[in-house]
């Protein structure tokens, strides 16, 4: 049985893992390659490392960071922020990474997420959706210029159209709140899609995660819980498993 | 293309000395060769072609017996052909067809992503050596390998069984990702080498 994935989810800025919380607030967290020595060690599912820098500034894919990163990491790992150009995800794959989540530029052309699936495959595209609720409407969040008039499941569904892999979908309004994830958004648009989803912003239990699970996410990604509260990632499957939701690694 | 500095990485983790080329003098000297890759079939092939690799690998893997470890869509290679982007022939190598994952009434996801376990059936392969059955490996992938000669050491469950690791005599391949498999994984390219 394939087995749902718990993903710890890490942000990169100034050469350092930080934290957010509703995207605005940072706070460090400790430094990247220790930090992913710890999670190689604890034998996590996946890493996704972004680097927020690279999306707001315009600032070049810094592969030196990712190399340190990913000699420390025998399992997945994903990075995003900043992705341009196909130029961008060859050389974020040459330093070792294996799949890139692209955000702003995919919302800005769907045509580069069916030429960067073709050159790459399906496989190492994850398209992240950023989501914030507005007068009770879903709606695709963008760092740079704010809420889009985009429909978030309309947008998942072109991405999943022109190729995209997975799709990282983060609630901005539950971000680093430990209130739990946003699971009406993810029926919305999990129920929809045939390729599978990672939920990622607010989990701060355990329980939550099994929720996001049985809600239909094929895999969990967090961040807060891992660096601000007892919490493994263990913990969490523990619990999944407790649950009757297959994990790996018990 | 894409993951190879993962794979190297792998195998120096585990004491071997890894080289990526594509140089036809440094191919023809190696004692080992690794196939890994991720992309598209196609496109795979037509890097083979155009590099002129396909008669360095055919000599290397049919002629000379060097071992060959072929990874994800480096084991697809080894197939006849595949339906993926419409047909493509392969280094032939063995005699089976690369066939995309179609789920409908059972709604599994595809790319099949993730964490899931391989179960030997044939225990005694050298690449399975300390490692116990049913361990999970590291998967990606649309299309899976569809065989017709007996050669499968491994399946894993995905709406059916499908093979997730072949041998025939020196070729040996899996289709999930042994450098991202962790300890399991990389046990899988330690006994590569050391075989």
């Amino acid at each position: 049985m394939l087995k749902h994935r718990v993903i710890p989810c890490v942000l990169l800025k100034d050469w350092q893992l930080v934290k957010s919380i509703q995207f605005d607030s940072f706070r460090t967290v400790g430094h990247p390659t220790s930090t992913a020595r710890i999670y190689n060690s604890r034998n996590v599912d996946e890493l996704i490392v972004l680097d927020i820098d690279a999306s707001l500034n315009n600032e070049e894919i810094n592969t030196e960071i990712i190399t340190d990163i990913a000699n420390e990491c025998f399992m997945p790992l994903t990075i995003g922020g900043g992705i341009n150009s196909i130029e961008d995800i060859y050389k974020i794959l040459h330093a070792g990474a294996d799949k890139v989540s692209i955000n702003s530029k995919a919302i800005e052309s769907k045509e580069f997420i069916q030429q960067a699936s073709n050159i790459f495959g399906s496989q190492c595209i994850i398209c992240s959706i950023d989501v914030k609720k507005e007068n009770g409407l879903y709606k695709v969040f963008n760092r740079k210029k704010g809420i889009l008039e985009i429909d978030p499941l309309e947008l998942a569904l072109e991405y999943q159209k022109y190729g995209a892999g997975e799709i990282l979908l983060t609630s901005v309004d539950n971000d680093g709140t430990t209130k739990g994830y946003d699971l009406d958004l993810l029926r919305y648009i999990e129920k929809e899609l045939s390729i599978p989803v990672i939920i990622n912003g607010g989990a701060g239990m355990p329980k939550h995660c099994v929720e996001a699970v049985q809600n239909g996410a094929d895999a969990v990604a967090a961040a807060y819980i891992f660096h601000f509260s007892k919490y493994t990632p263990n913990d969490i499957k523990k619990e999944m498993h407790n649950n009757n939701i297959y994990v790996r690694n018990l | 293309m894409g993951n190879l500095r993962s794979v190297q990485k792998a195998f120096e983790k585990v004491g071997a000395e890894a080289v990526i080329s594509n140089d036809h003098e440094t191919i023809l000297q190696a004692a080992k060769l690794v196939l890994p890759g991720v992309g598209s079939f196609k496109d795979g092939m037509k890097h083979l072609k155009e590099l002129e690799l396909i008669d360095i690998l055919n000599q290397k893997v049919i002629e000379d017996k060097t071992p060959i470890l072929g990874i994800c869509l480096g084991m697809q290679l080894f197939a006849s052909k595949s339906y993926e982007n419409g047909e493509t022939e392969g280094l032939s190598w063995i005699d089976a067809e690369i066939v995309k994952f179609e789920f409908n009434e059972k709604k599994l996801k595809v790319p099949h992503v993730g964490w899931n376990e391989a179960k030997f059936n044939k225990k005694s392969c050298i690449l399975f050596s300390d490692i116990d059955n049913q361990k999970d490996f590291y998967f990606v992938h649309s299309f899976y390998f569809k065989e017709n000669e007996n050669v499968t050491i491994a399946t894993t469950n995905y709406g059916f069984e499908f093979t997730s690791a072949i041998n025939k005599n020196n070729i040996f391949a899996t289709q999930f990702h042994p450098e991202k498999s962790q300890t399991d994984g990389l046990q899988i390219l330690k006994n590569f080498w050391e075989s």
